[in-house]
Parts: structure tokens; C-alpha cells; sequence
């Protein structure tokens, strides 16, 4: 039993569809997802790329338990994940932090809900705070922090918990492009540090290669389908702004960007017909 | 963007202005009636309507009527906000219900609350608790439309982001639901006190044996101008103290919040 989990991936769909009903509230349901099928590995980082509106998010919160999928199932760690998958961290795009509680609190949130006691979970978040370079800023409110400075509070938020796989849906999109490759380089130290398994989503290509093992592409909506798959062999460790002058990082991004580039520009004629 | 806007003058010197207007005030009630342009007889005089409060709170008559109108108040204020908080709560998550009961909550909001008065009153009673009653329907409805606002637009990422974190949904409602809800109720603070205390005068004035209104009433009963004008300056200072502490409550609770969001709906 112990080794069949062992040798389960961190994460695998199985033929996911996701459908919604149409906006309008009647004909046709809009599919978001068509037959997704993928593994994470134990400890892999895998990103996924995909022209806006091709369902990443979608599948992401599949992966999480917070949409249950039309047709396929989601496993994770051999279990099949049914309600909120207990094993993953979710970092969202959008602000999630709670606005009413203290960066401290925040981080400290995920511990309460599992029963720690409140000054405890203090306790124990102090150090998380400290680990994303915010020591000192544990008193402030969400509102009185920078964007970047949120994000980090959110990581901790995320980690202090100890997930087994962490879901990320586009985490740093809203950052300027210098505090951004900084979280990159945080986020891959982190990671390095004791090697959790990352599904990261982002519609930055060189982001995606940059950070991941693997890399997945995903066709324009809707019904998108996986339709390619990149190892990227860099060394580790890497830093993200470096690692974008090397050839082999050059080859990488031509070679997926060959593929993604007419989806991109699938993606974007459909948008202009909406 | 600044230039564009007229600089304002610090604040002792708008503070001083603003004292001029109260003293322009006086001063202009002062000599029209003086010089018999305004009847005192009809309008009081400034003089003899401060000459009275100043007696009533000496003789120490006005503090047992301010007494019953903040007892009242704070009845008003306490029954409505709770009633408020549970029914909006139980509205926002329970939609079968809040659909059925919205053309009637809608109904009885529209009614203008004072013709309730003599019915609380038959109901209830002349002492405070017609008063507390007809304040409580004033209350709850601020208050039960904040908190069913503040539960509906909780962001549902703050919410996936709490049930990620292993939030159940006692978790849910302490940490998540109940802060929100709360962050409209505050808001709205100023709105429901201010509620709970016309109902408590509008029901004095209208059947009672003490009160603010009683004493405005009883002073208009026997044409006693300077004893209503009294009257409404006792009320205006206590509600104006009233709203302040109402601001310092507010700003120790709201802390959290940036200064330029949202206000409740009023």
C-alpha cells in the first residue's frame, strides 16, 4: 500500500472535460477542456503554457478539488481527489490573501484551520515570513503591503501548510518584470530546498522553460487539448534572467514557440470575433 | 492633477471659520429677534434657550430623560444589529428563502416606519420598549442588507484560497464570512445608530411619559419655544457625540481596510 503510493505521481488527469453551460443560460454548454490527460511527477516541476482562454486555470482547479470535471477524474498520489485535495497548495492569480487579517495572521491561517492554536501558528509563521524576506512586516494588512511584497506573504501562506504538490495559476503575472524573475529565483530556492511537486501555469513561455523540468502545451479554446510536451534539460540551479542568454535555453524557446505561436494566434482571432 | 484643485487652509483656520459660522449664527438669531424683526415669542431667543439648558442640566432634570432616550437607543441599536446579522446571514446562504422573502422584505422597508409608532404603542405600551421596537425596525433593515451584501460579495478566490488552506465551514464562517460581513456593518455604523435614536425620539415624541422627544413635545404642547429649541440642541449635541464615538469605534475596527474603499450601503 506504502509503496503503491510511493510509486503514484504527484498528480494525473485522466481524459479531464470540463463543460459550462453557455453564458446565456441556454444551447450550447462551452467547453473549456477536452480530454487532458497528464502526470506529475513526485518532486517535478511542470509547466503549462497556453494562449489566453485556453482553460489552464481549469484544469488547475480540477487538479485542486474545486471544480469537479464534466467527464475523466483527477488523481493525486493514487487517491482520486473528490472535494478539496487535501495533499495541494493553491497559489492564485488573483489577490487571495484574506484583507482582514495581518500578513502574520495570513501566513498563520492554514496552521488555525488544522487545529494548531492561534498562538502557536503565530509562532510558527514568524519564520515563513522570514523565509520570503518579509521579517518586520508581519503587523501590516494586506492593503499596506506592494503587490510583490502580497505574493510573498501568499507563497509562505501557501507552504507553511506543507503541501505535497503546489497548483500555481499564473502567480506572478500582476508583478513588474524585475520583481517578478526575483520571485522566480525565491520560488526555485524554495523549491530546491526540499522538492515538492509544481504544476505551474503561465502564458509566458520563457517563464515556463526558465523554471520547469517539463513544459506542456496546450491548444486555443475552447476544447483545448494538450498538444505538446517539453523536456528542458537545463542544469539547476538557474537563475531565471541568466539562464534566458544561454543557447540550449534559445534552442528550447524556438522549438516550443514553433507549436505555440499558431495557437497563440488561433487564440487571438477568436477573441476578436467575441 | 493638484494644481488643478483649490490647496485647502490648515486646519486650526478651518476649524476657526467653522466657529465663526456657529457664532454668525447666534449672533444673526440674537438681534432679528432683539430688534423684533423675528417674534421671540414664535422663535426664542438665543439667550434664553442657552439660559434653559443650562438651568435644566443644573437642576439636573435633563439628564434622566437624556438617560431614557440613550437607554432606548442603545436597545434599539443592539436588538436590530443582532437580528440584522443573523437574518442576513441566513439570507445569503440560504437563496430559496431570500428569493421568496424579497418582494416582502422589500415591502416592509418601503413602509415609512413612523406609522408604526401608534401600533407599538397599543402593542407595547407608552414606556420604552414601543420606542425600542419601532427603532429595531429601523436598525434591522440597514443592517440586514449589509450583512446579506457583505456575505454575497465575499471574493470567491479569498473563499477557494480559505478551503485550499483546509478551512471547514465553521472555519469558513469565522474567518471569512463573518469578517466581511462585519467590515458592512461597520460601515454602516453611523447610519444605524442614527436610526436607532429617531425611532427612540419620533416614539417619545409621538406617546411617551420620558424622553428627549417627550421634552420637545411637552415644551410644543404649551407653545414654550425656548424649551423646544432647548430640546433640539440637547439632542443635536448628544447625537453629535454620539457619532463620534461612533468614528473611533469604527477606525479601531476598520483598521484593516485602505481608506478609500468601499462604503456600506446606506
Amino acid at each position: 500500500m506504502a509503496e503503491a503510493a510511493a510509486a503514484a505521481p504527484a498528480l494525473q488527469l485522466d481524459g479531464v472535460t470540463c463543460s459550462f453551460p453557455s453564458p446565456d443560460g441556454r444551447g450550447r454548454s462551452y467547453t473549456a477542456v477536452q480530454g487532458a490527460s497528464f502526470t506529475v511527477a513526485d518532486g517535478e516541476f511542470v509547466s503549462i503554457v497556453g494562449p489566453t482562454g485556453s482553460g489552464k486555470s481549469t484544469m488547475l482547479n480540477v487538479a485542486a478539488g474545486l471544480l469537479k470535471p464534466s467527464e475523466g477524474r483527477a488523481l493525486s498520489f493514487g487517491q482520486p481527489v473528490t472535494g478539496i485535495n487535501p495533499k495541494a497548495g493553491y497559489m492564485f492569480q488573483a489577490e487571495a490573501l484574506m484583507p482582514w487579517k495581518s500578513a502574520l495572521d495570513n501566513v498563520a491561517a492554514g496552521l488555525e484551520f488544522r487545529g494548531v492554536a492561534k498562538a502557536e501558528a503565530r509562532e510558527r509563521a514568524r519564520p515563513w515570513l522570514a523565509r520570503v524576506g518579509l521579517e518586520g512586516f508581519g503587523d501590516r494588512f494586506p492593503h499596506q503591503l506592494s503587490g510583490g511584497m502580497r505574493k510573498r506573504v501568499a507563497l509562505a501562506q501557501t507552504l507553511i501548510v506543507d503541501p505535497k504538490i503546489i497548483l500555481m495559476d499564473e502567480p506572478f503575472s500582476a508583478l513588474d518584470i524585475q520583481t517578478r524573475q526575483m520571485m522566480e529565483n525565491e520560488l526555485l530556492e524554495l523549491w530546491a530546498a526540499d522538492r515538492k511537486s509544481v504544476v505551474f501555469i503561465t502564458h509566458d513561455l520563457e517563464e515556463a522553460i526558465a523554471m520547469s523540468d517539463r513544459v506542456l502545451v496546450l491548444s486555443a479554446g475552447p476544447g483545448s487539448r494538450l498538444i505538446g510536451e517539453y523536456r528542458i534539460d537545463l542544469e539547476r540551479p538557474r537563475d531565471v534572467a541568466e539562464i534566458r542568454m544561454t543557447p540550449r535555453f534559445l534552442d528550447l524557446h524556438q522549438e516550443i514557440w514553433g507549436q505555440l505561436r499558431d495557437e497563440v494566434l488561433k487564440g487571438y482571432a477568436q477573441t476578436k470575433l467575441r | 492633477m493638484r494644481s488643478h484643485a483649490k490647496r485647502l487652509p490648515s486646519r486650526p483656520v478651518i476649524l476657526l471659520l467653522q466657529l465663526c459660522v456657529l457664532v454668525a449664527f447666534f449672533g444673526l438669531w440674537h438681534v432679528l429677534t432683539e430688534t423684533k424683526i423675528l417674534s421671540p415669542f414664535f422663535f426664542g431667543t438665543p439667550g434664553a434657550v442657552l439660559a434653559r439648558t443650562w438651568s435644566d442640566f443644573a437642576s439636573g432634570v435633563i439628564w434622566y430623560h437624556l438617560g431614557i432616550t440613550l437607554l432606548e437607543t442603545a436597545l434599539a441599536f443592539v436588538i436590530g444589529t443582532v437580528a440584522g446579522i443573523a437574518f442576513g446571514f441566513w439570507f445569503a446562504r440560504a437563496p430559496l428563502i431570500s428569493v421568496v422573502f424579497d418582494p416582502y422584505i422589500k415591502a416592509v422597508n418601503a413602509l415609512p416606519r413612523v406609522v408604526l409608532a401608534p401600533i407599538f404603542a397599543l402593542w407595547l405600551g407608552l414606556g420604552i420598549w414601543s420606542k425600542v421596537a419601532l427603532g429595531v425596525t429601523l436598525v434591522f433593515f440597514i443592517v440586514f442588507f449589509n450583512v446579506y451584501q457583505g456575505v454575497k460579495e465575499v471574493s470567491p478566490v479569498v473563499l477557494a484560497n480559505a478551503r485550499m488552506l483546509g478551512a471547514n465551514s465553521r472555519h469558513l464562517f469565522r474567518h471569512v464570512y463573518l469578517p466581511s460581513a462585519l467590515s458592512w456593518v461597520f460601515s454602516s455604523l453611523h447610519t444605524a445608530v442614527g436610526f436607532a435614536m429617531v425611532g427612540a425620539v419620533v416614539g417619545e415624541y409621538l406617546g411617551s411619559a420620558a424622553g428627549l422627544g417627550y421634552r420637545i413635545h411637552q415644551a410644543e404642547g404649551v407653545f414654550d419655544t425656548v424649551g423646544v429649541f432647548s430640546g433640539m440642541l440637547v439632542l443635536t449635541v448628544f447625537v453629535v457625540l454620539i457619532d463620534s464615538a461612533v468614528t473611533v469605534i469604527e477606525k479601531r475596527l476598520l483598521h484593516w481596510r485602505p481608506q478609500d474603499n468601499h462604503g456600506g450601503q446606506h
